[in-house]
């Protein structure tokens, strides 16, 4: 289904700011903002929801330190124990002095490495991912904000020209 | 807006009257410009130097570890002490992105791009040290925890060593996404910026599609924040667990429990210091001096001072407990060390890493560019020796006064160690060609706060941002139109000759271009553009030093700007790609 969007283009984090906070307060329901760089508060202003990339890193790091537990006992402790310096290993608690350096690495591991994949996927980032800000300059220094248009064409306008925007266009966008 | 203020007592990190889209046109400058003679020099310098190495690494692999001066007493010498330098040299960067990003140091953003590069191009010379010591490398995933081929035998987990292979292999894989993660914005930067479809393509394809959605940006700021929380302590475990290699064995002069702290500060030091070599040269040659400033130098050299006045305190701990110990294998350990034939190596040592730091307490020294570069490469040499003496003189008189030697390198111990300088350098010299070498989103969200320019206008009591409206209740197009309508007078003559040599546009033949496809040609200009008669690429190339005068002198705005982005010669390009 293709539906028209407006973009409107700013110059400025700040200016975007109090076009968002307008926008919102209008009640209308912004569909997008691309930005050159993170602009702080944009998310909450927008009323995104806050994102759980720090819990999954949490439960990915829990996930590498059992991996590492597991692994070292069944190495060390029940495959082949030895007696090394005169400390034979029979169990992994008294052993574990030496296998914290270990633990601790592929916690960190597991966590940064599935943390990250799971954010390349969640925004769908990958190499031969074609871009899709709809502008070049959005990643120079303009700011885009894009919402859907339903029958309000000229209201809309009237009130991003108003919010400060320097360039207003109107495209079609078909919708995923 | 009150989230960009900033203190006044702090000075601009970025100096000049830089606005968002000049941080754009500046750090994409050194990508999309050609190489002059002096890189081509430098590299070709690198790749000669690498390729000696890589002789060498060839040599010692197909005949033996003998090549090396290594002997029976001296059993780990060069290969090591190199392996421990360049893993010290590779933990600046992520203690500057990391640690520095949970203190919140805003100086960071314009070094922390460079210093990872420099982290993991020099945690891959260290990672070559253990591989070619091996002897077979090609059996190097041995030391995985893998089942082998003569049964259920595992690799030890009680072994330094093997905490060794998971805690770099971690820490190079982990600053690797870190860095990647951060560079990806800044690759869609150029790649949207490219002109040639090739280079399109390939910063395309490096910057995974990036977008710059409101919510990629959020999760890529909390990525950004628990990767800086996860990296922090594995910096510091990497070089503890280096430092490991030597603690727990039992050799006088390596069995002290002072390592783990010690090597962690040896390391912070010769990083700082390799970082400062490397920008300082970068800065000039990059043109960022607007960037990298002399505050920025200045607060690395005052790390370089703290951290080197730790290494003094552990040298001098470690004498004070050599004596103390009461062990007089430990005690003539450290006395052979000062005293021994290996004394030379001790006080290059002592001077280079102690004394020469302090010279930074001094404000005009530390602020010294070129007192600065001096000072880096000479502790980048001490801490060379560090490592050296540690290793060398623990090894050389041993128990066994039978056995006492001294050791010399070879040549292949010397052009491998040469070898892995080169290769860094080619590494990085390619870096800096190719990648934006500072994270210019990040400094774009910091420009407000902390960039000369809005400092000037938040002291003079201005408002760092006004919302124009000048769109209100018209279309837009021609407001614009009736704006520009407003500044310029075209002088007939002017245009006339400046269509003379340019060839006119017909309306009915001919098609327009899209003229902002040219870099410096904003939807205004070509308003303007369109009005003096230029339409098409065609007439844009034509464009030389005389048309560009006075189109200049016909518009009025942004003098010279068309002859410094080139206009003609994109133009031209564009032409010949439509």
């Amino acid at each position: 289904m293709a539906s028209k969007v407006i973009h409107a283009y700013y110059n400025d984090d700040e200016v975007l700011m109090h076009a968002v906070k307008k926008v919102k307060a209008a009640k209308h329901h912004i569909e997008e903002v691309f930005c050159p760089f993170p602009v702080h508060g944009l998310d909450k202003a927008m009323g995104l929801e806050p994102t759980r990339l720090a819990i999954t890193a949490f439960l990915y790091g829990c996930v590498g330190i059992s991996v590492a537990t597991l692994m070292m006992n069944f190495i060390m402790i029940e495959d082949w124990p030895q007696d090394i310096g005169g400390k034979p290993s029979f169990s992994y608690i008294e052993n574990m002095p030496a296998f914290v350096p270990i633990m601790f690495e592929l916690t960190v591991f597991f966590a940064a490495h599935l943390m990250v994949i799971t954010f390349y996927l969640r925004s769908r980032l990958w190499p031969f991912k074609k871009a899709e800000n709809p502008d070049v300059r959005t990643t120079d220094d303009l700011f885009l904000m894009e919402i859907e248009i339903h029958e309000n064409e000229s209201e809309l306008r009237e009130l991003l020209a108003e919010s400060g925007a320097v360039e207003i266009n109107i495209s079609e966008k078909n919708s995923h | 807006m009150a989230s960009h203020y900033e203190a006044p007592i702090r000075k601009a990190l970025v100096v000049g009257d830089k606005g968002y889209h000049d941080v754009t046109v500046d750090i994409a400058a050194p990508v999309e410009g050609r190489a002059n003679k002096h890189w081509w020099i430098v590299f070709s310098i690198a790749l000669v130097a690498f390729l000696w190495g890589l002789g060498c690494i060839i040599y010692t692999i197909s005949t033996g570890i003998g090549t090396w001066g290594l002997n029976k007493s001296v059993n780990w010498a060069w290969d090591i002490t190199n392996f421990v330098w360049w893993v010290g040299i590779g933990h600046a960067g992520t203690l500057i992105s990391a640690v520095l990003l949970l203190f919140r140091q805003k100086w960071r953003m314009a070094i922390n791009r460079s210093a990872e590069a420099m982290t993991i191009f020099s945690v891959v010379q260290a990672g070559l040290f253990p591989i070619i010591h091996m002897g077979r490398p090609w059996l190097a995933y041995w030391v995985l925890p893998i089942p082998n081929q003569f049964g259920s035998l595992w690799v030890n987990f009680n072994s330094p060593l093997l905490w060794d292979v998971f805690a770099i292999s971690t820490y190079l894989s982990v600053s690797l996404v870190f860095w990647w993660t951060g560079l990806l914005p800044d690759f869609a930067m150029l790649r949207d910026r490219a002109i040639l479809p090739f280079q399109k393509k390939i910063y395309g394809l490096l910057s995974f599609g990036w977008s710059g959605r409101a919510k990629d940006w959020q999760r890529f700021e909390e990525v950004s924040l628990v990767l800086a929380g996860l990296a922090t302590p594995l910096v510091l475990s990497v070089h503890t667990i280096v430092s490991f290699d030597f603690a727990t064995s039992v050799i006088p002069g390596w069995h002290t429990t002072i390592f783990p702290p010690y090597f962690v500060a040896g390391a912070i030091f010769s990083g700082f210091a390799m970082v400062n070599t490397l920008l300082i040269i970068m800065r000039k040659v990059c043109h960022l001096e607007a960037y990298i400033t002399v505050q920025h130098i200045e607060l690395m050299n005052i790390v370089i001072m703290l951290t080197g006045s730790i290494v003094g305190c552990a040298y001098i701990t470690e004498l004070f407990m050599a004596w103390y110990s009461g062990v007089e294998y430990e005690q003539y350990a450290f006395l052979n060390r000062a005293t021994g034939p290996y004394w030379w190596a001790y006080w290059s040592m002592m001077t280079c890493n102690v004394f020469s730091p302090q010279f930074m307490w001094f404000k005009k020294l530390r602020t010294s560019i070129m007192f600065s570069f001096f000072i880096s490469i000479v502790v980048n040499i001490g801490m060379w020796f560090e490592r050296f003496v540690i290793i060398v003189t623990s090894l050389h008189r041993d128990y066994l006064p039978s056995s006492w030697t001294m050791f010399s390198p070879t040549f292949v111990d010397i052009g491998i160690f040469i070898g892995t300088i080169g290769f860094f350098f080619v590494l990085f010299l390619l870096y800096a060609r190719t990648f934006p070498v500072i994270a210019q989103a990040e400094v774009k969200s910091i420009l407000k706060s902390s960039g000369e320019k809005y400092k000037k206008l938040r002291d003079a009591g201005l408002p760092t941002y006004e919302i124009t409206t000048p769109l209100v209740g018209n279309k837009v197009e021609k407001v614009v139109e009736e704006q520009i309508n407003e500044v310029i007078e075209p002088n007939e003559k002017d245009v006339s000759d400046l269509l003379g040599t340019l060839g006119s546009f017909n309306a009915d033949t001919d098609t327009a271009d899209d003229l902002k496809k040219v870099k410096g040609i904003g939807p205004k200009m070509e308003v303007t553009l369109n009005q003096i008669g230029i339409y098409t690429f065609a007439q844009v190339g034509k464009m030389t030093e005389k048309e560009y005068n006075l189109l200049d002198s016909i518009t009025g705005s942004f003098p010279g700007r068309a002859q410094r982005d080139d206009w003609a010669g994109q133009a031209n390009k564009l032409n010949s790609n439509k």
